[in-house]
């Protein structure tokens, strides 16, 4: 039932490139780590980006982007701009062919500012010229007259109806309120309270290879683009819309996409490009740089989380009330869905039956937030966690014996009353991290007596900050839980061809979907499913463009499970439609016959009856399948009732830390993680998922934040915004477990996710442990890690072990 | 953009004089950075990174002459011994890409508070050999910062070499960044103690606009380790000297707040961090105390 893959860092990634330069090893199935056909590419910086696209003739695109958070637009004069030598258009809202309001969930966004700006870093013109450096400077050439405005930053004082409403209908985006049980009555029954606040900072999804676009004019007034994207139907939706344009007169081609993460869900270069190539007649290419890049995606929303819990003193809980506010910034995106999907799984995965949840979504005059991994669940397990760990320390428990005590199973009624279906492996991810023996020690990074010291392994790394001087190790867990799929009653679907054909004598089998490959390694498992469903080695699976139907976001863990299903069930057309075929030929039952190495074999003994060559001949075989997930409802708006999800995930992590208490340096030791994922479709794969999302997660804890003052941007670039390098990255020891969904194709379950969740409060856990700080929010900074920072740091008393 | 490579030193030299608002470039590692961004748009680059003249270093009269062209990779691999805190400092500087192609003159000609190569270099008591057609002059590293990516460079001279004393005992860096690695420094420092002269020798990086010198605790920790016989008897100093020091060394910061750190901290770590190097000085001292009084260094 389980599956383990052990992985040092350094391990896994030998083995990886070892598979690579193996070309004579079979093509590989469903459930092994067939190689990825991208892999090679992006190892040897091969790999076509959509910063790479080029064509000959082609305008460069740049924008224009306030300066101030909040402000009208009283004038914009492009008249400097265009006598620039190559320059050849700037447009303006007043050139917005279409509508001039864009969103995935809400059309609330001007494609380019319209009398006013509400975030620093709004599009409010767009200019085109023969070079990038002239756009550039056409773009500063570009005069903007503003009256500034006061921002409203505090999501605090825009929930309590303060600032000025930055959208027509008030600045709360979604009110969310969950009651199940009555917290009222039962509060009494509770031994043991904790009650705390818990903050998380502002995320970048910080994929990177940055946004980038060329739109290509078909010259009968419809337009090409090739971008970078996680969802080109719902790109193309909206960017119809903006040009004006019936949806089949734009077509969307998938470019080479450097990493999503959900900050490519909204769109980017799309309409200014669309606009700028249409306006001129020419193609026209869009790429933002690093910090451009910072403004045209959404960050994560930063939340602050208030929870109270109560519980008997066997730990069992009583009652888990939670109040949390998301700020969304100043559009809308996805923060509907965020702050809905940030409460549905606030109370963690535990059984608690008297819950109180509200949770709010704000626009603020801060960039806007929406889709990033984990989206919104990040937040509430890094809530819930701390919340838990504080609970442990009150009831004076193990925090992993706690967490045991109310994990929930299969059965479980979760706060929106919706019984858990589907393995809830709960209890033995945590059993399985409480029994993995710890790192040793490394008091002071020595490789022995008389050796220096090796930096990498002491906090502050080669900055040669400490040889051991008070050093405290901690140990931290976590568990995260979160839904796979769209949920809340959204018909959620992909769709997926699979023909096969004899070329050059031998059967080939092409896959097309529009399933984004963002770098999790889809276009991979569409080719591993045709193996093992059909039987034929060579498969093709072509570029995802929006010729073929709807293959939703790859976002929601989701991509696999359901264009995996869309493949599967095409391939079974495939299969049955060849298996009549051979029947008649054979004369025998198609129930006798199977699909094996190219041929129609005898179900039962393998031999082969007779060639898929000469079965086919110069025939195609083709089938198209909507692969549909079973239907899901909204909550309600009153108690936030409803079977809102059709499947969750779990992952869990145990983190262990050194931390130098004189100066707040950290190295995290371990990150050990175990999750369920149903089925390993393709296991290097889930283990590289697993291992982003534990380091995204770390990347969170420690170091990542979009640092905003007044509604500007501090540090928009790598050189401010850091993440974790691989000295700042442990090894991993993972555990895969695999129990097989029942509604899913192969028993999958999603992956991508539920690393992202757990990594974080467990570290953070880790440094509470350590040092005996409370530590409210993430990322943890060196001051807060130094108890009395400018005062000693020797005299503390640290909770943690002293190594 | 123009684009100049002169073949020689001596025509590099002649091209930034005939216009001094060239922008000399070597390694490219802040440059191309300020261009990529649009920050910077010199009229003409002068590309310094094929002068051989420029990429060696060598030992004369007890000091190293270190080519302003020399990669941090080099002096790593190369100068463990005779620079040990420039080669730590070196060791800190960004990826191993960026080691491999950025340089000790360019830190310099950045002239960033934050620059690794320059605490080390305060310490040592180094000095910048830049030239002209007018001539060659050394200005001493104290003088060479003169503000936040301001240096006392004429418009027409450019950095040949950095003159840095060898060691003559225990030389530490230490650099305090957000992440373990790949980080520009949130506050740096290092120390010297030369044993033949009895001179200590600071650098603060990280927590002022420029790097600063701890003139005061340089001063005091050498009249506290002659009274108590320290230098002669290669003896510890007592605790409470070396916290004195540590506070006097992080007096002479002036930090601010921005996005890397707060000022408060910068002050603490500063206290922390010249503590624990002059410890670990210490220790270097103890160990080798043993051996001869010459051969130490």
């Amino acid at each position: 039932m389980t599956r383990t893959a052990r992985a040092g860092g350094a391990g896994a990634r030998s083995q990886t490139i070892t598979e690579v330069r193996d070309r004579t090893a079979p093509p590989l199935g469903v459930g092994e780590s067939a190689v990825r056909p991208d892999a090679p590419l992006k190892v040897l910086g091969r790999f076509a980006f959509a910063s790479d696209l080029y064509l000959d003739g082609m305008l460069w695109g740049a924008t224009v982007r306030s300066p101030h958070p909040r402000a009208r637009i009283l004038s914009i004069d492009v008249s400097e701009a265009l006598k620039i030598r190559g320059v050849a258009t700037v447009l303006t809202a007043a050139d917005v062919p279409g509508e001039n309001l864009y969103g995935i969930k809400k059309a609330d966004q001007p494609v380019l500012a319209d009398r006013e700006v509400r975030y620093a870093g709004e599009a409010v013109a767009v200019a085109a010229a023969d070079h990038p450096e002239t756009a550039r400077r056409a773009v500063e050439a570009v005069r903007v007259e503003y009256e500034v405005l006061t921002p409203l930053t505090d999501p605090e004082q825009a929930l309590a109806g303060g600032g000025g409403p930055i959208h027509p209908g008030g600045n709360v985006a979604r009110r969310v309120r969950i009651r199940h049980g009555d917290v009222g009555s039962v509060r009494p029954q509770a031994e043991v309270v904790v009650e705390g606040e818990y903050r998380s900072g502002v995320q970048d999804p910080a994929f990177l290879g940055p946004e980038a676009g060329l739109a290509v004019p078909d010259g009968s007034g419809g337009v090409d683009l090739y971008v970078a994207s996680q969802w080109i139907h719902d790109d193309r939706r909206q960017i119809a819309a903006g040009l004006g344009l019936d949806p089949s007169m734009v077509r969307l081609t998938l470019s080479g996409v450097g990493g999503a993460f959900g900050g490519r869900e909204d769109l980017s270069v799309h309409i200014h490009a669309c606009m700028l190539a249409l306006r001129m007649g020419r193609p026209v290419k869009m790429s933002y740089n690093r910090e451009e890049s910072f403004f045209g995606h959404v960050h994560r929303h930063p939340s602050r989380s208030r929870i109270e819990l109560g519980a008997k003193r066997t730990g069992e809980l009583v009652y888990t009330k939670v109040r949390l506010i998301l700020d969304g910034g100043a559009y809308t995106s996805t923060s509907q869905i965020v702050i809905a999907n940030a409460c549905y799984f606030a109370a963690g995965a535990y059984r608690v039956d008297n819950v109180e949840i509200d949770g709010y979504a704000v626009y603020t005059n801060n960039p806007p937030r929406g889709a990033m991994r984990g989206f919104g669940a990040v937040q509430a397990c890094y809530a819930i966690e701390s919340a838990m760990d504080r609970l442990a320390g009150a009831l004076g428990m193990d925090p992993v014996e706690l967490r045991i005590v109310n994990a929930i199973e299969e059965g479980s009624i979760l706060p929106t009353g919706q019984a858990v279906d589907g393995p809830a492996p709960v209890r033995e991810l945590l059993e399985h991290l409480r029994d993995l023996p710890l790192p040793p020690d490394e008091p002071d990074g020595s490789g022995g007596p008389g050796r220096a010291p090796d930096l990498r392994r002491l906090p502050g790394g080669v900055g040669n900050t400490t040889r051991g001087e008070n050093v405290v190790r901690g140990v931290g867990y976590a568990l995260g839980m979160k839904a796979i799929g769209f949920s809340g009653g959204v018909d959620d679907y992909s769709t997926a061809r699979v023909s096969l054909s004899i070329v050059g004598g031998a059967p080939l089998v092409e896959v097309y979907s529009a399933a984004a490959e963002c770098g999790q390694g889809i276009v991979a498992v569409q080719a591993q499913i045709p193996r093992t469903e059909l039987g034929v080695d060579t498969v093709v699976v072509r570029p995802a463009d929006t010729l073929i139907g709807d293959a939703g976001s790859s976002a929601a863990s989701r991509q696999t499970w359901m264009t995996g299903g869309a493949v599967q069930a095409a391939c079974g057309r495939v299969r049955t439609e060849l298996l009549e075929r051979a029947a008649v030929r054979l004369g025998r039952p198609p129930e006798d016959l199977a699909l094996a190495g190219g041929a129609v074999c005898e179900r039962v003994s393998g031999e082969p009856a007779v060639t898929l060559a000469e079965l086919l001949g110069g025939e195609t075989v083709e089938a198209v399948f909507e692969y549909h997930h079973r239907p899901t409802e909204p909550i309600d708006d009153v108690n936030g009732q409803g079977d809102a999800h059709i499947a969750f995930a779990y992952a869990a992590h145990r983190a262990v830390v050194d931390v130098d208490t004189d100066l707040g340096l950290v190295r995290v030791v371990e990150l050990a993680a175990a999750q369920d994922v149903g089925k390993a479709m393709n296991p290097q794969a889930v283990e590289g998922q697993i291992e982003g999302g534990t380091a995204q997660g770390l990347g969170l804890a420690l170091l990542e934040e979009v640092q905003i003052v007044d509604g500007h941007v501090r540090n928009p670039s790598f050189t401010d915004y850091l993440i974790p390098t691989i000295l700042d990255t442990p090894p991993m020891n993972i555990e895969i477990f695999e129990f097989p969904h029942p509604d899913s194709p192969y028993g999958l379950n999603g992956v991508g996710e539920p690393p992202t969740l757990s990594s974080t409060p467990a570290i953070v856990n880790a440094l509470r442990d350590a040092t005996g700080l409370e530590l409210p929010g993430v990322p943890v900074r060196s001051a807060d890690l130094v108890s009395r920072a400018g005062s000693n740091g020797a005299d503390q008393a640290p909770r943690g072990r002293r190594t | 953009m123009e684009y100049l490579r002169p073949r020689t030193w001596s025509d590099a030299v002649a091209l930034k004089t005939e216009d001094p608002s060239v922008v000399p470039i070597n390694g490219g590692t802040d440059l191309m950075v300020e261009i990529n961004f649009a920050r910077r748009r010199p009229p003409a680059l002068l590309d310094l990174s094929r002068l051989d003249e420029m990429k060696g270093w060598e030992k004369r009269n007890g000091s190293v002459e270190l080519g302003a062209g020399v990669t941090y990779t080099r002096i790593i691999e190369e100068l463990s011994t005779e620079l040990p805190a420039l080669a730590i400092a070196s060791r800190t500087v960004g990826s191993p890409q960026i080691r491999n192609r950025g340089t000790v003159g360019g830190n310099l000609a950045t002239a960033s508070p934050a620059g690794d190569a320059h605490p080390p270099l305060l310490a040592a008591g180094a000095s910048v050999r830049a030239e002209s057609m007018r001539g060659a002059r050394d200005i001493p590293i104290g003088e060479f910062f003169t503000g936040p990516k301001q240096n006392a460079l004429e418009p027409d001279e450019l950095i040949r070499s950095v003159v840095i004393p060898a060691a003559r005992g225990p030389r530490q860096f230490s650099k305090v960044g957000t992440r373990n690695a790949m980080v520009i420094a949130v506050v740096s420092f290092a120390l010297s103690l030369d044993l033949e002269e009895r001179r200590v020798g600071t650098g603060i990086g990280s927590a002022g606009p420029t790097p600063i010198e701890a003139v005061e605790a340089q001063a005091y920790l050498e009249q506290e380790l002659e009274a108590g016989g320290n230098w002669d008897h290669r003896r510890r100093p007592a605790p409470e000297v070396g916290e004195r020091f540590a506070e006097m060394a992080a007096s002479a910061a002036s930090p601010i707040d921005d996005v890397r750190g707060a000022a408060s901290y910068r002050t603490h770590a500063l206290r922390i961090m010249a503590g624990r190097t002059l410890g670990w000085a210490w220790d270097e001292v103890v160990e080798r105390g043993g051996e001869g009084r010459r051969q130490c260094w």
